[in-house]
């Protein structure tokens, strides 16, 4: 394992390494917050990064894996498109946001957004989640062991949430659904994959009721007449 | 963007490093807001005397380093006229601070009525502050806040949005005593209230909708609340995106509105409590990384306090 240390190394020569890298693993140090730390991995290499880290931090993350041990700020693995992303810490707004793929855990908090707009990324959070967690979620699975605050799962589409805790609100459009069969299944794997302990039993799921204006297809007409085209 | 820094000092260690700390976490906010910047600083002053810190807007944002105390000086000769007080000036670049046993909101209406070309930046009994355009770094080493002993400090800097780059219209902000607030997001409706606010005996110096913001807290806290009480109104009263630092005598606190878009993180020690708008602020602090860290909760007062 090789170690860059951020103290001595800039931002953008650690990522040129690890971009340019094919295999092998990695080691970072004093990251002291540092954003776009480990962003836009292509290979299936490790990193491990000891501290905590700012903004985007394994951003645009196409493969390989990422441990943060550590905090990390805004937009932990956004867009993630497969791979893992971990983090002993907690991690702030927007983690997983609008990820298609992967695995992202937060063994700490996520705060308010988290996962918001995924299409298709798994998120294993081990503590709380913050408000509108979920927003406008649109396919993958939400795994949260604590509580989820105000607006869970606002405007959602396709992705299951599924909560172990205390829900503050749920937001609009988004109901409780019966597990399933499947769905303990997807939990059971999630939950393994993730490391975290927990019993599937103890999870509720929650989803869209699909009630919202985009679901109506006679709301597509309406469009139409309006605008000249479909918004959607 | 913005940048938001606040250092909140619970006891002595580490007072006279107080600029110089809240200068190490300003210079990680350059890149939030390369175009100006301005700081706060609080000491426990004397408990007789106002200090109030003018701006010469003349030279605001052509500053060539030339002193013009004595301009300050007639002004001041004028002001002791007024409040019937002695009246010190100490001039530092193009502010001057001015020190008077008499009334310092007197003062600072009597500067705005009659001084053509000053904004007073700020008064009070413990608070000087100090801003301008140009580089956080540099407009910190002009006005010597690694220098500066002290309780607390707030510091800013500023991605103009919804006015001028101007100095004026820089972070922090002062209307009432000992009432400083830096700001990180935009109001809707600040015309309005600030409307309201100047019939009710406010008066303003600029646009800005953060001015609107600190001066809604000056009355507030002027009319008798408690800056728990001042700050829960403001989450009913004030419309749109922010996070607040905001120092008053003897305390510090934090308020971020129900969505929270913008960011805060706060870390607290035994000796200290610092917020910033990212981590890599604080990073720069001693004994961080044995501090308890958090994020500020949407829509909830945070506040911290000497006396207490």
């Amino acid at each position: 394992m090789s170690t860059i240390d951020l103290a001595e190394t800039t931002l953008r020569e650690l990522n040129r390494t690890l971009q340019s890298a094919s295999t092998g693993s990695f080691r970072v140090t004093n990251p002291r917050g540092a954003h776009a730390v480990a962003a836009g991995l292509n290979s299936d290499i490790e990193v491990e990064i000891d501290g905590p880290v700012g903004y985007y931090c394994a951003g645009m993350h196409q493969v390989g894996s990422v441990t943060v041990r550590g905090n990390a700020s805004t937009g932990l693995a956004e867009n993630i498109m497969s791979g893992t992303v971990r983090i002993t810490g907690n991690a702030t707004m927007s983690a997983g946001a609008t990820g298609h793929g992967g695995l992202v855990v937060v063994e700490g908090n996520a705060g308010a957004r988290c996962g918001i707009s995924m299409k298709g990324v798994d998120i294993v959070v081990g503590g709380n989640v913050g408000h509108m967690t979920g927003f406008m979620a649109q396919a993958g699975n939400l795994v949260v062991l604590g509580d989820a605050a105000a607006d869970l799962g606002d405007s959602i589409y396709e992705a299951n949430i599924f909560v172990r805790g205390a829900i503050e609100s749920l937001g609009s459009d988004c109901i409780e659904k019966e597990m399933t069969d499947d769905n303990f299944a997807v939990l059971e794997r999630l939950l393994t994959a993730s490391g975290l302990t927990a019993r599937t039993d103890e999870f509720r799921r929650f989803g869209s009721a699909r009630q919202l204006y985009n679901f109506a297809v006679d709301d597509i007409d309406a469009e139409l007449a309006n605008n000249g085209k479909a918004s959607v | 963007m913005c940048g938001i820094v606040g250092l909140f000092l619970k006891t002595e260690k580490y007072r006279s490093d107080l600029g110089r700390l809240t200068a190490a976490m300003l210079h990680e906010m350059r890149s939030r807001g390369p175009d100006s910047a301005g700081f706060a600083v609080y000491d426990q002053g004397s408990a007789n005397k106002t200090r109030l810190t003018l701006l010469n807007k003349a030279t605001q944002d052509t500053y060539d380093g030339v002193d013009s105390g004595s301009d300050w000086r007639s002004m001041a000769a004028s002001l002791e006229g007024h409040l019937n007080a002695e009246v010190e000036v100490r001039p530092l670049a193009d502010h001057a601070v001015l020190e008077t046993s008499g009334d310092g909101r007197a003062a600072r209406q009597w500067v705005i009525d009659n001084v053509v070309d000053v904004d007073v930046l700020s008064y009070g009994q413990q608070i000087e502050l100090f801003k301008s355009v140009g580089d956080p770094d540099l407009v910190a080493d002009r006005y010597d806040l690694a220098g500066r002993s002290g309780t607390h400090a707030i510091a800013h800097t500023r991605m103009a949005t919804e006015s001028a780059i101007t100095t004026s219209g820089s972070h922090p902000f002062v209307t009432g005593s000992d009432t400083c607030l830096v700001h990180n997001g935009s109001l809707s409706n600040h015309n309005q209230l600030r409307r309201g606010l100047e019939r009710n005996g406010e008066s303003f110096q600029t646009e800005n909708d953060s001015e609107v913001a600190a001066g809604y807290l000056s009355w507030r806290l002027r009319n008798g609340d408690t800056i728990d009480a001042a700050l829960e109104q403001a989450l009913l009263d004030l419309d749109g995106f922010y996070t607040f630092a905001i120092g008053i005598k003897d305390g510090f606190a934090i308020l971020r509105d129900p969505i929270a878009c913008k960011p805060a993180v706060v870390a607290e020690t035994d000796d200290w409590v610092a917020m910033s708008s990212e981590y890599r602020a604080i990073a720069q602090l001693p004994d961080v990384e044995h501090s308890s860290l958090f994020e500020p909760e949407p829509g909830k007062v945070y506040t911290w306090s000497l006396t207490s």
